[in-house]
């Protein structure tokens, strides 16, 4: 039991870790499911010995049931917040019209301000925005 | 009073669910929440006044006996802890029904608010490691929908990298767990204690980083906590008030009672705790620096401060762990203050940007006023709360021989009185050019509605009450840190 399901664990975690670090958030999404998964994968792990399921009068040894409920407790709680984190990604496809991760523009700002200049920036609609100041809003439309 | 003990989770969690169902009238919504945190607060605050006198206090969910059940602990630190939560939560609520927003058009941000005072805490009073687990995530998801409410481009984005972050934080926490059950075989706080003292060594000193990495992505140490800066000034103000003053406690609270409960004195990270107490100190406020917009900076010197309360627990002494703990008070309050008056800012001058306003304490001198006094507390100027802890940090490094760190946290302390002259000079001083455009008759005259006003006034006033009563208080920080170097008084009162 031990080892292969140790080996699954570690390799649900490192395809995880590759995948949050994709620029699509479709991608993205699925690394943090993985990462949920080797998580509870480890917790049965920490379960240490087999058996049979705890019912009243059945023989033998039996498994321990904690690292179970334990296991179902997170992984309820690692659905409701992917199905969260979809509704994030659906909006923010709402907004941009594509899938990718965007960029941190407040700091890209910041640099520019201090003088450190960015090269990399391809998008000349952005920084058309940024230099425009669209961050400028009235305090009708701001929503705070 | 032990029946007093689940009540803070309870009550939040209750009133959450009228609020959603009641939803249909805002000010149904706003009488719960309200009636829900002011009880909230009077029983955090009495079981705080029977916690000092009597000692702490246990209560096992169910009757389940321990280690089996979960237990909710009610020690000193926690009970602190408790009673600055909800008497914050109840002022930024007065703060968010003053300010309208997304208060008055969503209709979830009351009960979403209920259940993040509930997650605040069951935190603060559990004493199951996995418990603590499912209080986080519960916090953690009421923060994740204020922080987007309002579904706008950028908050979308900060929103998507917080999640992302507290998803992973979550991961790693899992993690720990499932370790430490397998190594130990209890989940329980006070069983944990007893049962690490049979592990080897290196396998304590593994699981106390491993636990230290876990609780840092939340508290924002270095260099777990690039995610704050970039996601909190997205938020609405009053959020962000709320998340600065607390869900960053919450893990600072988490690592000590894991370092200090778990993990026995020879193994305990000091070094790497000091180490990264500094850096946090450091990073933090240089980055503060190069902001130019009130609530980013404001942002960065959470960051900072933290480092501050991590220097403290990082000397293990009664002093140091002392000190953490009152700075850690006077922080909550101080930081809670400040983002609501930048919120107050926003509200009448549009933007928080440091190019575009100007003069606000000539045309609101309010305002100014409450802007003032929390930032030189903040910066640690006497005779204000943050002078008060700050010496206290200082003096406890100079006894624990931690040269290296008090020199690093008195530069620090100077630069973040250079970045609040900063924000000083560039919103509040001068002539004022900002125009503001209300049709309220009290933002026009005051610079914010009576509720908002009323709720950073009660604030201040509460630091300064903090700064008059600092004697009794930090005496109350000395018990609650000897309590906590004391592991057996927590195992006793769980387990007996």
């Amino acid at each position: 039991m031990s080892v292969v399901l140790a080996a699954a664990a570690a390799a649900l975690f490192g395809y995880g870790t590759w995948l949050l670090l994709q620029r699509r958030l479709t991608r993205t999404i699925i690394g943090i499911g993985l990462l949920g998964h080797g998580a509870n994968v480890l917790l049965l792990l920490a379960a240490r010995r087999r058996g049979r399921a705890v019912f009243d009068g059945a023989p033998g040894p039996f498994a321990d049931p904690l690292p179970q409920a334990l296991a179902l407790t997170a992984i309820v709680i690692t659905f409701g917040v992917t199905a969260f984190l979809l509704s994030l990604a659906w909006r923010s496809f709402e907004l941009t019209g594509d899938d990718l991760a965007e960029d941190d523009v407040e700091d890209r700002r910041i640099a520019r301000l201090h003088g450190v200049v960015d090269e990399e920036i391809a998008d000349e609609e952005l920084l058309a925005a940024e230099q425009a100041d669209e961050t400028r809003v009235s305090i009708d439309e701001v929503e705070t | 009073m032990r029946v007093l003990i689940p009540l803070p989770i309870v009550l939040p969690l209750a009133g959450a669910g009228l609020s959603i169902a009641l939803g249909r009238w805002r000010w149904v919504q706003r009488a719960i929440g309200l009636v829900v945190l002011t009880a909230t607060s009077i029983i955090s605050i009495v079981l705080l006044v029977q916690v000092d006198q009597n000692g702490g206090a246990a209560v096992q969910v169910g009757a389940w006996e321990a280690p089996a059940g979960i237990t909710l602990v009610a020690d000193r630190l926690a009970t602190i802890m408790l009673a600055i939560a909800s008497v914050m939560l109840l002022a930024v609520l007065v703060y968010a029904i003053g300010q309208g927003g997304s208060e008055r058009t969503r209709v979830a941000f009351h009960p979403v608010y209920l259940v993040l005072a509930a997650g605040v805490s069951a935190s603060f009073l559990t004493g199951d490691l996995f418990n603590l687990f499912v209080a986080f995530e519960m916090m953690l998801t009421a923060s994740y929908v204020l922080i987007t409410l309002g579904g706008r481009r950028e908050q979308i984005r900060t929103g998507m990298t917080y999640v992302v972050i507290s998803l992973v934080a979550s991961a790693l926490f899992l993690t720990a767990l499932a370790l430490l059950y397998a190594a130990t075989g209890t989940v329980n706080l006070a069983d944990l204690s007893v049962k690490m003292a049979d592990l080897p060594s290196e396998v304590r000193v593994a699981f106390a980083v491993l636990l230290l990495l876990v609780f840092g992505i939340k508290a924002a140490l270095f260099p777990l906590f690039f995610w704050l800066p970039d996601s909190y000034p997205t938020a609405p103000s009053p959020v962000t008030a709320v998340f600065a003053g607390l869900l960053t406690k919450v893990g600072i609270y988490a690592i000590i009672r894991t370092q200090l409960l778990l993990v026995p004195e020879v193994d305990r990270p000091a070094g790497l705790i000091l180490l990264i107490a500094a850096l946090t100190m450091a990073v933090g406020v240089l980055g503060a620096i190069a902001q130019d917009d009130i609530k980013r900076i404001l942002s960065f010197h959470i960051v900072s401060q933290i480092g501050y309360m991590v220097m403290g627990l990082g000397l293990f002494t009664v002093a140091g762990i002392a000190g953490a703990v009152f700075y850690i008070i006077h922080h909550i309050v101080v930081k809670t203050t400040l983002f609501l008056v930048s919120g107050l800012v926003e509200h009448s001058a549009g933007t928080c940007g440091l190019a575009r306003i100007g003069g606000i304490a000539r045309r609101f001198p309010l305002v100014g006023w409450l802007f003032l006094l929390p930032a030189l507390s903040l910066a640690g100027i006497p005779p204000f709360s943050g002078f008060i802890a700050k010496v206290g940090l200082v003096q406890a490094g100079i006894e624990g021989r931690a040269w290296a760190v008090v020199a690093v946290s008195i530069v620090v302390s100077v630069l973040t009185l250079f970045s609040m002259t900063k924000i000083w000079g560039g919103a509040f001083w001068g002539d004022p050019h900002v125009e503001v455009e209300a049709d309220d008759p009290a933002v026009a005259r005051w610079g914010g509605t009576v509720p908002m006003l009323g709720a950073t006034i009660a604030l201040v006033a509460i630091s300064l009450a903090i700064a008059v009563f600092a004697g009794p208080l930090y005496e109350l920080a000395e018990r609650a840190a000897a309590d906590l170097l004391d592991p057996a008084g927590y195992v006793e009162v769980v387990l007996r």
